[in-house]
């Protein structure tokens, strides 16, 4: 398998991104609210009757569950960009003379993933960024140091995010290698985000504790397997034969 | 160049391809003929190892289709031309074949000068920056045609070339290719249009699931009906007509004064038939020798097999 080939694969669709404008918007607009929005709460909350907001005994509670709040974006923003890049070469039919190409399913698919990965990695790193600093503005008054950042979110960040874009890609390859339009395709892999749900709620109601760094890389553990066991199944799912007989 | 032994290919029941043989020399154009759904997309798929065979063999270049490694071989030495351009809109016409040209993994030096040629040759170097969505069919086809070739493959595939070109366009896709036999390369062509596989093909293929016949333009049109002999007479009397009927000859209609007899063998068969027609005093005018065209032969050919 040739990097360079995937590499090729994904600078292409990279240059095809760019002017799809719900593909950009799509990667911009939600880091970028929840960056605002999240901190903005935080900063009006708890100040009716006289009440001088959040106390910090409960901020520093809150924060490590909203840092994960980017591992569901993470999981999220990768869907219409994934869903484009297989469902997009199906509707311009421009799948039959790459796939003739010298080109293998792996490099294909590897090339796909890559331009699906780093643009939403991009989107999740900077928006994130964004929410720290913004968060940290709103909360050191209170807490009486820059909570952001710290272990904690550096493995949120760095390696849950990472993961968590790779799952969503991994699955949307699936999706689309078995659904015929970008629709559906994307309104089946933003399931994607549902474990990650899971978890947050859980982390809300007590029951993980998100802000354990153990924690966070018990479960950067176990999403590492799973992209791996997801790597193989997209692979077995990408048939050019399928793909050609079968997709109008 | 091109090798193909009992070649089949079945989805589920249905049998798409059904055991065809044929050999394509280095240099030459093949043209397979058929109906819609005759088979002939599935034959280019096998062929450039994009979809599997059910049975038989098939070797372009000695390696073998459907074998891992030689796959990815073939498909280093051919271009196809999909019936669907598949070309990327957002992107201009130089970008997509600089994509492809990436991918056969082109030096950039040869790339640029491929593509410079290539463009320049299809009337499209003016518009190579120009994004591919507002191009015309005709223009995506050429350029469809440019990304093929941008890898100088030894071997070309082409499904369809000039299907829903209007007539302009179509010929400028025959005069390329016409262009591209001078240069020796091996073409393989799928058409429906006979006028073109005339035109074009050094050989021709006819396919209807299975294939038919396989010869050049003109064997074809021999092959089945034979030649025909045409002799208009000054009058067509009783006494040359009967004089005819004694001759072993395939078959006469008589249109007035015109004559059309079959032949296989118009050379020998021509000087009896004239002595005859003297002998019973018939006086002739003309005698043309014609064949039945190449649509005759694809129709009987294709409607034998339907039967």
């Amino acid at each position: 398998m040739k990097l360079s080939k995937s590499w090729v694969i994904a600078a292409k669709d990279f240059r095809t991104f760019r002017k799809k404008r719900n593909v950009i918007s799509s990667l911009i607009v939600v880091p970028l609210i929840v960056a605002i929005l999240i901190p903005l709460v935080i900063s009006f909350a708890g100040h009716r009757n006289g009440q001088n907001g959040i106390p910090a005994t409960e901020l520093l509670t809150l924060l490590p569950a909203f840092a994960f709040f980017y591992v569901m974006i993470a999981a999220y923003i990768p869907t219409p960009i994934a869903s484009y890049t297989i469902i997009g070469e199906k509707v311009e039919k421009s799948l039959e003379p790459l796939l003739a190409t010298p080109t293998t399913d792996g490099e294909i698919l590897l090339g796909k993933g890559i331009a699906a990965f780093l643009p939403s990695l991009a989107a999740v790193l900077g928006g994130s960024a964004l929410f720290m600093a913004v968060m940290d503005l709103v909360t050191r008054s209170k807490i009486g140091y820059y909570y952001f950042p710290n272990w904690n979110t550096a493995a949120v960040m760095f390696l849950l995010a990472p993961l968590a874009i790779l799952f969503s890609v991994e699955l949307n390859v699936i999706v689309s290698s078995r659904v015929s339009d970008v629709r559906t395709s994307q309104q089946l892999g933003a399931l994607t985000v549902l474990p990650f749900a899971a978890l947050y709620v859980s982390g809300e109601l007590n029951l993980v504790d998100l802000g354990s760094l153990s924690n966070l890389l018990i479960i950067a553990g176990v999403l590492l397997v799973v992209d791996i066991l997801l790597f193989f199944v997209s692979r077995a799912t990408f048939r050019r034969e399928e793909i050609l007989t079968k997709w109008k | 160049m091109i090798e193909a032994i009992n070649l089949t290919k079945r989805f589920g029941n249905l049998t798409a391809v059904d055991g065809i043989s044929f050999q394509v020399d280095e240099g030459e154009v093949f043209g397979l003929l058929g109906p819609n759904g005759a088979g002939k997309t599935t034959t280019v798929r096998m062929l450039c190892c994009l979809i599997s065979k059910s049975g038989g063999e098939a070797r372009i270049a000695g390696y073998e289709v459907g074998k891992d490694p030689d796959s990815l071989e073939i498909r280093r030495l051919i271009g196809l031309v999909p019936d669907n351009v598949g070309l990327y809109d957002d992107l201009s016409a130089y970008d997509n074949l600089d994509f492809y040209g990436k991918l056969y993994e082109c030096t950039e030096e040869k790339r640029k000068a491929n593509i410079q040629r290539l463009l320049t040759m299809l009337g499209l170097w003016e518009k190579k920056d120009v994004l591919v969505g507002t191009f015309s069919k005709g223009m995506k086809q050429k350029l469809a045609i440019a990304r093929a070739l941008v890898h100088d493959p030894k071997v070309l595939f082409m499904d369809e070339p000039t299907a829903n070109l209007d007539p302009e366009s179509s010929k400028t896709v025959r005069d390329f290719i016409l262009d591209l036999k001078k240069e020796k390369r091996t073409i393989f062509l799928n058409t429906h249009n006979l006028d073109e596989a005339q035109r074009i093909c050094d050989r021709i293929g006819i396919l209807n699931i299975k294939l038919v016949a396989v010869g050049t333009p003109q064997d074809l049109e021999r092959s089945l009906s034979g030649r025909k002999t045409v002799i208009t007479l000054k009058e067509a009397s009783k006494e040359v007509l009967a004089a005819l009927k004694q001759l072993p000859l395939e078959d006469i209609t008589v249109d007035g004064n015109t004559l059309t007899i079959g032949v296989s063998n118009p050379e020998e068969q021509n000087a009896a038939i004239m002595e005859a027609i003297v002998k019973a005093g018939g006086q002739v005018i003309s005698v043309n020798i014609t064949s039945s065209s190449l649509e005759d032969v694809y129709l009987k050919l294709v409607r034998r097999t339907d039967s």
